[in-house]
């Protein structure tokens, strides 16, 4: 019943984004909807972490930005075609979690918030520091991102390719929970001994999960220096970490589909608040305790909670 | 070299009361509830802004101090109950988004009603160094420092020698056991909340005339006065004040010997290469898990 659900959902997802530019009057909203979608990439990444292995990460946005710098630093710097420069900064992203992951994930709670915050930290306050290569707190710019002579230009183009991302990463994610190593993350969550008391293997899923959102968070924050053209150290502080989070947990935990939510209400909302002038944080903060105060579990799990019990 | 050396532990080490006076309230909250409260920080910053407006009002210094901490105390109670209470039995990752929200709620705040700027307190006894084997001490440091011992002391005899803060401790030992032994550990919780702000608040005031203080400086204060907690080993009262110490001569000591630019990075460096080697803390108990 679960996969008809989430192939429905799949399906869902797909015809609302084939749909979405006939509804989106102008590039402003082509630029949210993108923003949109790879928040909601790196949230579904980092869902599979906390959401579905119970295993927090209060430094995501350091991989981000160690993303969005590679690409902005091997292309701008050293002539990298963008492409490569993206794998690059994947691939050394994943590196860093994998040296990092084993020691780090054996830490819980809130020694793991803390670990994982510090890394974060650290990540940004290089960024600010070599000023020499990454431009310091004012940034540096960043050219368009092209592969084999195709280059991506205009706000339509960027929406497809990540219209398409977002379809790939949802139906890899659906794919990923059912699959054995899903339920190996799961049964993570529910208990760790239990979990290894039955054959799970759990350092070794915990750090393939750890290392698979980093790269992910890697592969957005490339995506991102070239959509936006300007890259800056707030793309791997704290705050923007706490917005992945944050993210992850109103949409709902262990919910592919809550995440994307997520992603869309913590995107616009900022958006939105943009009218109430110096209001911004203190509404954007009230919002976020009201959620977590009414709807613990986040909006998705919620909503399916209340409906299920309606059926009945 | 001596001298050199004195001047950056001085200065380490009135940092570290702030960071240890934080950590004492981060290790309350955990004990009573096992939540993070990312909103230490804005105590912190709270006690000082409200010190400083005070003063600048026309409040004498003394006065302007015992209300700052009521302030923050109260505010404190006021973020348990309307936030922290409500919430219930939800998931850790839950609360610690919900101080968060808080954090930004209170931070918000302070930045309409007080205004962007760096401000500074007056030093509460004149600004004459004195010199300490070639190095000078500020006679804040000694303010810092003397408050900070008395405030552990008090807390020590708190938890040791006084009926409600043995309750304390049997909320954290065991929340219900503590129940069933006629202890109201709502009551706790909220008690602990309001402790923490006010030792935060104390914190923040004590170095605002040192470091200055603005509606921002709650957010690094608050997170190295959690390294301080994580250091020392969460809900260790002794873990928090050595913890808190150690972090702040190492970063002075890194600010003076390594690089001023990467002094902000080293307590970060430092918490997670503990970790690696002591995943509970230096003075933290070791955990099994119940299955």
């Amino acid at each position: 019943m679960t996969v008809s659900r989430s192939s429905y959902g799949l399906t869902a997802l797909v015809v609302v984004l084939a749909l979405l530019p006939l509804a989106l009057p102008n590039p402003f909203y082509y630029d949210v909807a993108i923003r949109i979608a790879i928040n909601a990439c790196v949230a579904i990444g980092l869902n599979l972490l906390i959401g579905y292995t119970g295993q927090i990460s209060l430094g995501h946005a350091g991989f981000f930005g160690i993303g969005a710098y590679a690409s902005a630093i091997l292309t701008t710097q050293f002539g990298w075609p963008p492409a490569l420069a993206m794998v690059a900064g994947a691939a050394g992203t994943g590196l860093l979690a994998f040296v990092v992951a084993r020691p780090i994930l054996k830490l819980k709670g809130h020694y793991l918030a803390m670990a994982t915050l510090g890394l974060g930290i650290i990540a940004s306050i290089v960024l600010v520091n070599e000023t020499a290569y990454t431009g310091g707190p004012d940034g540096m710019s960043v050219g368009g991102f092209s592969l084999a002579g195709w280059q991506i230009t205009g706000e339509h183009a960027w929406y497809s390719v990540v219209a398409c991302l977002l379809v790939v990463v949802t139906w890899f994610a659906l794919n990923l929970i059912e699959a054995p190593a899903g339920r190996a993350l799961q049964a993570i969550h529910g208990s760790e001994v239990a979990a290894r008391v039955v054959g799970v293997n759990t350092t070794a899923f915990k750090v393939r999960v750890f290392v698979l959102s980093a790269v992910l968070a890697s592969l957005m924050g490339s995506l991102t220096a070239h959509y936006i053209g300007f890259v800056t150290p707030g793309l791997a502080g704290f705050f923007h970490s706490i917005e992945l989070v944050t993210m992850v947990v109103v949409g709902g935990m262990a919910s592919v589909f809550g995440s994307i939510l997520g992603a869309a209400l913590l995107t616009v909302l900022p958006q939105l608040l943009s009218t109430f002038e110096g209001w911004e944080t203190v509404i954007f903060g009230l919002i976020l305790m009201l959620t977590m105060i009414f709807l613990p579990k986040g909006v998705v799990p919620t909503l399916r909670l209340r409906f299920a019990k309606e059926e009945k | 070299m001596l001298s050199e050396f004195l001047q950056f532990l001085f200065s380490g080490v009135t940092v570290g009361a702030m960071y240890a006076l934080a950590a004492l309230g981060y290790g309350l909250i955990y004990n009573a509830s096992g939540v993070i409260n990312f909103a230490q920080g804005e105590f912190i910053m709270l006690g000082g802004m409200a010190a400083v407006f005070l003063t600048e009002a026309g409040v004498p210094l003394p006065v302007a101090i015992v209300l700052a901490v009521a302030i923050a105390a109260l505010v404190g109670l006021v973020v348990e109950k309307l936030a922290i209470e409500p919430a219930g039995n939800a998931e850790v990752v839950t609360l610690i988004i919900i101080t968060i929200g808080a954090s930004l709620t209170l931070r918000g705040l302070v930045q309409i009603f007080l205004g962007k700027g760096n401000h500074a307190l007056p030093p509460f006894s004149g600004e004459t160094p004195i010199a300490v084997l070639g190095a000078t001490l500020l006679p804040q440091s000694l303010w810092v420092m003397g408050v900070t011992l008395v405030v552990v002391a008090a807390l020590a005899w708190f938890f040791g020698r006084t009926i409600l803060g043995k309750a304390v401790l049997a909320t954290a030992y065991n929340k219900l056991a503590a129940q069933l032994v006629g202890i109201n550990t709502r009551f706790i919780l909220l008690l602990s909340f309001g402790l923490a702000a006010a030792l935060g608040a104390l914190g923040g005031i004590l170095v605002a005339p040192i470091t200055y203080t603005s509606y921002d400086a709650g957010i690094m204060m608050g997170l190295k006065g959690f390294v301080a907690a994580t250091l020392g080993g969460l809900g260790s009262g002794v873990g928090a004040v050595v913890g808190g110490l150690l972090l702040g001569a190492v970063e002075a000591m890194t600010a003076g010997y390594i690089s001023s630019a990467y002094k902000d990075a080293m307590p970060f460096v430092l918490i997670l290469l503990i970790l690696f080697f002591r995943p509970q803390g230096l003075f933290g108990k070791k955990t099994t898990d119940r299955v």
